[in-house]
């Protein structure tokens, strides 16, 4: 507990360009930049794929490989390759970590729809496109959103790890406490970041209760 | 730099068993062990919890409420923070990593009871099994397929996590990132990322026979 009284009562932790503030921001910068290129890239594929029911291979072959790919490998080696110092090559390995969850999550989410109300869709004569917006999308909404959610965490995580190849942001407290043995900072960052994540999923969990439709709830 | 290849077999060659603790093999040894244990400690608590859980339905809710933020929380973190209690050891790393087991273990077992149809309850009950024998010999093999899928995720999430451990001097494989990192020196980040997901492989190959062999009517049924 002392630690925390170190790091958050020292005034020059508030203030300056490796300031909390300052870090946070760039945290979030980096983690939007990268979440939001993902969500762009896996929740159309993923409503697609799961619609046409074509691809299915890729969404289980990504899924396993996200799992089985250190973080930390992907980010030294993508870095290395492309050159130290520019943000752009850190953001590569955030986004490809993010996007197989939203995939798997947003195809699961379309194929688990009860055939019945695909069924009654179409006869009510809704074509192929109105079926996917109108009727699955809003019905996979809840995976779709727990999709997008394990893919900010994810990010939000492999942000963190990120400070070590040169990134800035909150991970920078705890790569640069554990180099110069401060362990003040590296407890400060990693309490700093906890908090982030949590937020993250508090969000959410709002988000969840103010986009799904009642009527999905319920079922649920 | 432009002329590094990839990967120089000379430098693994030379490497893979030099005697060291930084030798790849002595490091992949340490890799397994510090993945394997987290899924096994996170197995042996979340059969009994998850039993609990399924016996006490209120405790189901806060239990996965409580592993939904351990999750959420990244690896790095929880691996800072047990470093001020455990200090430069494999179990600043283990015991998150068993953390992160038990939130994929728990609902896993859960659902895997869940999963029993009743009428095979009904009937183990009508048989003549009593509660405990019929968790044992019912409730549990059903339940295996469940229970198993969670084994394969925790597994696989194991082996991959253990190497951000390296942060903090205690990753296995992930060793070799630092170490590449540290010299701009290609082959030990290609190593490491290329056992990592062959240990991974394997693990998930291994989980898979052993639910064909936990299982044999599964596949009965599929060729019937």
């Amino acid at each position: 507990m002392n630690w925390l009284a170190d790091f958050f009562g020292d005034a020059a932790h508030w203030s300056g360009p490796d300031g909390i503030p300052v870090r946070l921001l760039e945290h979030l910068e980096f983690s939007a930049a990268a979440f939001l290129v993902a969500a762009l890239i896996a929740v159309p594929l993923g409503l697609l794929i799961g619609h046409t029911g074509r691809g299915a291979l890729l969404v289980v072959v990504a899924a396993n490989a996200a799992r089985a790919l250190p973080t930390l490998g992907l980010l030294v080696l993508v870095v290395l390759l492309a050159g130290v110092g520019t943000v752009l090559p850190v953001l590569i390995p955030l986004i490809v970590l993010a996007v197989p969850p939203i995939l798997v999550n947003t195809y699961e989410g379309v194929r688990g729809v009860d055939a019945d109300l695909r069924d009654a869709a179409y006869g009510m004569g809704l074509r192929g496109r109105q079926v996917l917006f109108q009727t699955l999308t809003p019905v996979a909404l809840p995976l779709i959103l727990l999709g997008l959610r394990l893919a900010a965490i994810q990010v939000v995580s492999t942000a963190t790890v990120a400070a070590f190849v040169g990134l800035g942001g909150l991970g920078r407290f705890i790569i640069d406490g554990l180099a110069t043995k401060t362990y003040a900072d590296v407890i400060g960052g990693a309490v700093l970041v906890a908090a982030l994540a949590l937020a993250v999923q508090f969000a959410f969990v709002l988000l969840d209760r103010v986009v799904v439709s009642p009527g999905v709830r319920q079922v649920r | 730099m432009t002329e590094e290849p990839l990967v120089r077999w000379d430098w693994i060659a030379r490497n893979w068993a030099n005697g060291g603790p930084t030798a790849i093999s002595a490091l992949l040894e340490n890799h397994v062990v510090m993945a394997f244990l987290p899924v096994l400690f996170g197995l042996v608590v979340a059969l009994p919890l998850g039993l609990a859980c399924v016996r006490w339905r209120w405790l189901y809710q806060p239990t996965v409420a409580l592993m939904n933020v351990t999750y959420s929380l990244p690896s790095l973190v929880l691996f800072s923070i047990f470093l001020s209690i455990t200090g430069l050891t494999r179990s600043t790393v283990v015991i998150p990593l068993t953390f992160f087991a038990l939130a994929v273990l728990i609902p896993a077992v859960v659902d895997g009871l869940a999963s029993v149809p009743d009428p095979v309850r009904q009937s183990a009950v009508a048989m003549g099994f009593r509660p405990v024998r019929r968790l044992l010999r019912v409730e549990l093999p059903v339940a295996v397929p469940v229970v198993l899928a969670g084994l394969r995720v925790a597994t696989v999430s194991s082996i991959s996590l253990v190497s951000v451990g390296a942060l903090i001097g205690q990753g296995g494989l992930g060793n070799l990132f630092i170490d590449g990192w540290q010299r701009q020196f290609y082959t030990p980040i290609v190593v490491g990322i290329v056992l990592i997901v062959v240990l991974a492989v394997l693990a998930d190959g291994l989980l898979v026979l052993a639910q064909r062999l936990l299982t044999p009517w599964s596949r009965a049924r599929r060729t019937a």
